[in-house]
């Protein structure tokens, strides 16, 4: 929980930081400081043009985090709600419909489609975010309802009813909160994946464009010096792992800190 | 009753546990001879289910346990992993409570009883031909071997768990609360099966229990357990005779609430069902019930699972419709349509006290949901706190969670978040089925204060005949969706006229009154 907590505010400060003050200008290529080592007025050393490492690093921590979060965003705004509704009239042909079209997204290799999307619409970090957070919908719908069903079976539910609640107020007091740990933890592996997604598609070339910074376009502008220059390479890649590491730590603490059973017994 | 003294199968001496340092047992010592049934008994977290485990060495992870269990030559409690393989189902074997969870259920019957066999190196046709000889000892004879365990009853389902025990013939069979899951109809049964198995196999039975009747019934040993030592240990009839220790003597008395004096109640129908049916598909969960529950009121419904009870509780309280009859509830009509205002008329108490509550709210919110039919009222937290105190809790409680409480305890909060409205129908469902004896004697005894005090009606729904003779005016019994028999408690009980009222009042078990009374033989 600390190390994630501390991994994840690390990258998410830096990301911050980075909008307002970064240590060099990332546009700016300077080939004299080119394959730099590590010094003081560059930590983390140059690339192959010039450019900050360090600087490169803060900005593409900006750009994925914003991609992923608003990819998940899309997943739990309208995910969410959707299984939770699917759950509350579980059997009846909105269930139904609502689960079927999941299936039906599910069925799309995610991946290829968010090329093709990018393909068609134009490499952008914003159609990246949209063909990243379409297929999270599902995801959050399906744990959402399967959190949720077997919730209404419980007593306490009855109780609600009895006491002459509806199916959307029973959701929003009830389930949801009851929902809530499965969905943070899923929240931060998609979060994380959403993460994998963006430097996979930067990677390909379909996501941020340049001079928008970007782990994954880093990681495919090094690998033709991975040999020479390993530490371009290394870098981002070591960014985004740390970053997904920390990502999954904070979701685990987050489930347990969240949960009033278990937060007794850790403090 | 008696079986024969046997040979010493097994002796635990001095066998004390600590989990993570926390004193679990202290100082638990027990003989168990072959052919011969020992009841050991005592409330929830008395440690019972503790020292089994360490019988069969699964103590949980942190334990520090010692003493000895001392089996032919060797001290269980030294025995390595890999050396308990050969002892678990050889020597040993275990029934569970739950015959739900026991069973995988993606297995047939078959391949588990015969599984155990196989780890043995029994062949694969020898092994379900015994798993076939098992089933068929155990009353399974016309269910083939490829059944799957959903296929079967809970019964039926115990049954399995009991043959699979059994598979290797093993020398000491431990049973925690194997009945405590089932119906008193099918528990009677299932007890007979393994009286019949510890005379017939001359196998040592351990039978841990709650229930004073089931071991009364069955035991040749008693030990009364508390706070993970053992206060009492005697033959069975001694133990009830004599009374020894003050605890035993608590535990007798809670378990036998006196019957309620019979008295009259003014008639004044508060809820009335008539001929009420609820169909789902083929199936008739409620055929044409009538009732009536008069202010002030106590209604027992008697039923075990699968009568409809259930359905006829959810249909009172307006959550189902019902397609035949028609049901109210002070004159106004009682459905999924009616009224917030009607609804704050009635409500319930659930059986689980885990269950009931939303883990995740306080008691002052959780107290106060009902207050969704009526508006939140200006004095909400001072009624809540009325409420709490009500039912022998206090304003300090409004901050804590669910899990900060006892059974006992969440159920007293279940009524008092069932009073708020100011109702004037309660409905119990099974609201004290899951209670320890003492704590139940005590929740019993404040419903019925309640009652008094407040003028309410109560319709109580068990399975337990007990409880149902303690506190109901009048008793309905249910069977298959039917009332089989209605009338006043006592001509209930004594002169049952239904074939299916007796059959249950025969099924359940109970302490021999000649035991109670004290009279020296």
């Amino acid at each position: 929980m600390l190390i994630g907590t501390v991994l994840t505010a690390l990258f998410a400060g830096a990301a911050a930081l980075s909008l307002f003050w970064l240590p060099h200008d990332i546009a700016a290529l300077d080939i004299s400081q080119r394959s730099l080592g590590p010094s003081l007025t560059h930590p983390l050393g140059t690339d192959h043009f010039g450019r900050d490492m360090l600087s490169m690093l803060m900005a593409g921590a900006r750009t994925s985090i914003a991609v992923a979060l608003v990819a998940v965003g899309i997943g739990v705004g309208l995910g969410v709600p959707l299984g939770l509704w699917a759950a509350a009239t579980r059997g009846s042909w909105l269930d139904e419909v609502i689960m079927r079209g999941n299936d039906l997204i599910f069925a799309f290799p995610s991946l290829v489609i968010a090329i093709l999307i990018t393909a068609v619409f134009g490499p952008s970090a914003l159609n990246a975010i949209l063909a990243i957070g379409i297929f999270n919908i599902p995801v959050f719908a399906r744990v959402a309802r399967g959190g949720a069903l077997p919730l209404w079976t419980l007593d306490y539910v009855m109780a609600a009813r009895v006491a002459g609640k509806g199916r959307l107020l029973i959701s929003a007091q009830h389930i949801l909160p009851n929902v809530a740990n499965l969905l943070i933890v899923q929240a931060t592996i998609q979060f994380s994946l959403g993460i994998l997604a963006e430097a996979a598609l930067s990677y390909v070339g379909l996501g941020a464009q340049p001079p928008t910074a970007s782990w994954g376009r880093m990681l495919a502008d090094a690998q033709t010096m991975i040999y020479t220059e390993p530490q371009l390479a290394v870098l981002p890649g070591l960014a985004i792992v740390l970053m997904v590491l920390g990502l999954n730590l904070l979701g685990d603490g987050l489930r347990d800190a969240l949960d009033p059973r278990l937060r007794r017994v850790r403090m | 009753m008696e079986g024969p003294p046997g040979k010493t199968l097994l002796r635990m001496a001095s066998l004390s546990l600590a989990i993570h340092g926390t004193p679990i047992l202290s100082d638990v010592s027990l003989t168990l001879e072959e052919g011969r049934i020992t009841g050991l008994v005592g409330e929830s977290g008395s440690g019972k289910s503790m020292t089994a485990l360490a019988l069969i060495g699964l103590l949980p992870k942190g334990s520090a346990t010692t003493g000895a269990i001392h089996m032919d030559d060797t001290d269980l409690t030294q025995l390595a992993e890999r050396q308990w393989l050969g002892i678990r189902g050889n020597d040993i074997g275990m029934i569970f409570q739950e015959p739900m969870t026991a069973l995988n259920p993606v297995q047939t019957i078959g391949a588990q009883v015969s599984e155990t066999l196989r780890l043995r190196g029994t062949s694969r046709a020898e092994a379900l031909r015994i798993a076939r000889e098992k089933l068929d000892r155990v009353g399974l004879g016309p269910i083939p071997l490829d059944r799957y365990p959903h296929e079967l009853s809970g019964g039926q389902r115990q049954r399995v768990c009991i043959a699979l025990a059994i598979a290797r013939r093993p020398r000491l069979l431990i049973a925690d609360e194997p009945t405590t899951a089932l119906d008193v109809t099918t528990q009677a049964q299932i007890l007979d099966l393994l009286r019949d198995l510890v005379r017939d196999e001359g196998m040592a039975l351990l039978l841990i229990t709650h229930d004073l009747g089931v071991v009364a019934g069955l035991a040749d040993e008693v030990a009364v357990m508390k706070d993970g030592a053992i206060v009492e240990a005697d033959t069975t009839e001694a133990l009830f005779r004599t009374r020894a220790h003050p605890y035993t003597r608590d535990l007798l008395a809670a378990a036998q609430p006196k019957p309620r004096p019979a008295r009259t109640v003014e008639p004044a129908p508060v809820l009335t069902a008539d001929t009420v049916t609820r169909r789902y598909g083929a199936l008739t969960a409620v055929d044409g019930v009538s009732l009536t529950l008069h202010r002030g009121e106590c209604l027992g419904l008697v039923g075990e699972s699968g009568c409809g009870k259930s359905t006829l509780t959810r249909a009172l309280l307006g959550l189902e419709p019902v397609q035949e009859g028609s049901i109210a509830l002070l004159d106004r009509p009682v459905g999924p349509a009616m009224t917030r205002a009607d609804r704050a008329r009635i409500s319930v108490v659930f059986q689980d006290p885990y269950g009931s509550f939303d883990p995740r709210w306080t008691v002052r919110r959780l107290v106060q949901e009902p207050f969704h039919l009526t508006g939140k009222p200006a004095d909400a937290e001072a009624r809540a706190i009325t409420a709490l105190e009500q039912v022998g809790l206090s304003a300090g409680d409004l901050d804590k969670y669910p899990h900060e409480f006892s059974g006992g305890q969440r159920q007293r909060i279940a009524i008092a978040r069932a009073l708020i409205t100011a109702p004037e129908v309660l409905v119990l469902d099974e609201a004290v089925s899951a209670l320890d004896v003492r704590v139940r004697a005590q929740v019993l005894a404040l419903l019925n204060d309640l009652r008094v005090r407040l003028g309410l009606a109560y319709l109580f729904i068990t399975h337990d005949l007990t409880v149902v003779r303690a506190v109901a005016d009048r008793v309905l019994v249910m069977q298959t969706g039917r009332i089989a028999e209605e009338g006043p408690t006592a001509d209930i009980f004594e002169r049952p006229a239904h074939d299916y009222t007796r059959a249950l009042l025969a099924a359940a078990p109970t302490i021999p009154a000649k035991w109670l009374r004290g009279d020296q033989h």
